[in-house]
């Protein structure tokens, strides 16, 4: 097995036992990205050289006995959080001469930790989309494909470029940001594991902000464990951000095995959505049956407001987007255009600087916050995301877990669903409730297609309960025993 | 409720977005349709129930008042797509 397939957990494993030195493993991991990368665009800057250094450090670490879990693992990060000296852009024209002056929160744990940094992974232009078809450097395209078909797929979105990274194992896993399922909707398309912890669980300083009340950053990788270890080093509580939550930091890792016997876990009747895609509901049905056999008690319970979950996110996400994006004005960074007085040079830069479903949702929030419209559409769905929580506190009264379906369908062709933004915008129907009441949620790969495509199912926890969300995720994830590849990958699909 | 093209102009201007003319007609759209599905939560009965603005469960904090940085203009300034001296230029706005 070639060292680009380890989990982190085996690296670390081969690592400490110094069968493989972090500067071997991450120039294996440099060649991956520079064979595959050209194709698949899941990177928008590399960074070869430097993570040579990082993997030089480690090697030292561990030859000093000082070696962490993350030590010499070599991941991605997506291009959404600052890294100092490093082009950050958001996949956005408008930053694309951005180079920050300082260091996001989770990607300096993740520094300290020892994590080896290959790159900033593509992304849909400030992680609004579904597909990664709006990033402003190129969509990225899946290492998946239909049987017998080369039509190019989506890896999903918004950190699909992310995702792509892992599953065509150019990285051992990535970081991600979750605003409506921007990490699960991905990590689904492309056959991993992926979660997106309690709001306020890691830090959102130095993340390019979208929506504020709803980013969290989280991990991506190939199993559940290697997810546990990435968020350890990832969470934690920062002054810096407003919002963090000033709580311990458990150990996800030892969580991770703990068995679900006896775990009462809910099954929500609205998610059976009219016309479900019944690929998806026997994926679903199976994953009832794993837990039951896994000794988990399968409860039926009620989230009657799903329904809304997707209109209030339309409303609430673009709202907050357009207050956050109004800082891109040419004047402190970012690319300007010259016009003939500062509120032309603000029009222009921002009309060349920003791409069209960016403009859709700055345009979207600016009108539902305006006078006259204020009350009827953002104070109103404000109302009804409280009624989403309050369903989510009901139901977590009853259970442990829910489980669900990931997406409503497997990975598209990159250039269907264009026809306009709602159908996009569907994608999310089973992300964004978790979304709206802050819980954590993660999926985890769960079977393929009949066309050979990844499909995932959700699993949802209370309040900072990542621990019992991991524990299911690994119980649902051993009795699937997912182990089909993508069709590209570093090495070639064996 | 449908949105004309003299609204899209005008929430264009509010956000500081120039649209060409021939944007102006597929915006309609799009917008409209956006607005179109989120119209569903009319139905929604909201009587007496606060809305929530945050992801988190407790409010947010406030830090001490007190300076915890400074002295870093050139970090600062080292993005500024123009600059004189220690300030960002802008186009001038008073003759």
């Amino acid at each position: 097995m070639s060292p680009t397939d380890w989990t982190i957990a085996e690296a670390g494993r081969a690592l400490a036992a110094r069968e493989v030195s972090a500067v071997e493993l991450t120039a294996a991991h440099n060649a991956a990205i520079a064979a595959l990368n050209p194709r698949l665009n899941a990177f928008i800057t590399v960074t070869p050289e430097q993570a040579i250094a990082q993997a030089e450090a480690a090697d030292q670490a561990i030859a000093g006995g000082a070696a962490g879990p993350l030590t010499g693992i070599p991941i991605a990060i997506k291009d959404l959080f600052c890294t100092a000296g490093v082009r950050t852009t958001a996949a956005s024209r408008i930053l694309e001469p951005f180079v920050p002056p300082y260091e996001s929160t989770v990607t300096g744990q993740l520094l300290a930790a020892g994590a080896v940094f290959l790159g900033k992974a593509n992304l849909d232009e400030f992680a609004m989309g579904s597909s990664n078809i709006t990033s402003g450097f190129g969509p990225v395209e899946s290492p998946w494909r239909r049987g017998g078909s080369d039509a190019k797929l989506v890896p999903g979105g918004s950190s699909g470029g992310s995702a792509a990274a892992v599953a065509a194992r150019m990285a051992m896993g990535a970081t991600g940001t979750d605003t409506g399922g921007s990490i699960r909707q991905p990590a689904a398309f492309c056959g991993l594991a992926g979660m997106k912890p309690t709001y306020g669980r890691c830090s959102r300083f130095g993340v390019i902000a979208f929506a504020s009340s709803l980013d969290q950053p989280g991990p991506l990788a190939r199993t559940v464990e290697d997810c546990a270890i990435l968020l350890g080093a990832m969470a934690g509580f920062d002054a810096r951000d407003s919002t963090s939550a000033d709580r311990p930091v458990p150990d996800f890792r030892a969580a991770v095995g703990r068995g679900i016997k006896g775990l009462r876990i809910g099954v929500p009747a609205e998610y059976f959505v009219a016309g479900m895609n019944e690929e998806i509901g026997a994926l679903w049905q199976a994953g009832i049956s794993w837990a039951r056999d896994a000794g988990a008690e399968i409860v039926e319970i009620a989230l009657p407001h799903t329904k809304y979950g997707l209109p209030v996110y339309y409303i609430v996400a673009p709202a907050e987007a357009s207050s956050n994006l109004a800082r891109y004005d040419g004047v402190r960074y970012g690319a300007r255009v010259e016009g003939e007085d500062l509120i032309d040079m603000y029009e222009r830069t921002r009309a060349a600087g920003f791409g069209a479903e960016v403009k859709r949702r700055i345009m979207i929030g600016t009108y539902v916050l305006s006078a006259g419209y204020y009350d009827a559409y953002y104070l109103r769905a404000q109302k009804i995301r409280a009624l989403i929580l309050r369903d989510f506190t009901k139901a977590f009264a009853k259970v442990d877990a829910i489980l669900t379906p990931t997406a409503p369908s497997a990975a598209f062709g990159i250039g269907e669903k264009m026809d306009d933004p709602v159908t996009m915008y569907l994608n999310d129907v089973f992300t964004v409730p978790a979304s709206l009441a802050g819980v954590p949620a993660m999926s985890i790969p769960a079977g393929l297609s009949a066309e050979g495509l990844p499909l995932g199912l959700q699993i949802i926890g209370r309040h900072f309960d990542e621990e019992t969300v991991f524990a299911v995720g690994r119980a649902l994830e051993r009795a699937a025993g997912f182990n089909a590849k993508p069709a590209v990958m570093a090495g070639g699909n064996a | 409720m449908s949105l004309d093209a003299a609204a899209v102009r005008r929430i264009a201007k509010l956000a500081h977005i120039r649209l060409e003319e021939p944007e102006v007609e597929t915006l309609r759209n799009e917008l409209n349709a956006i607005l179109g599905y989120v119209e569903q939560l009319a139905e929604v009965d909201v009587e007496g129930v606060a809305p929530l603005s945050g992801g988190a469960l407790v409010a947010p904090r406030a830090r001490d008042d007190v300076v915890t940085d400074g002295e870093i203009a050139e970090a600062i300034l080292a993005n500024a797509p123009a600059r004189e001296g220690q300030f960002f230029a802008v186009p001038k706005v008073v003759e």
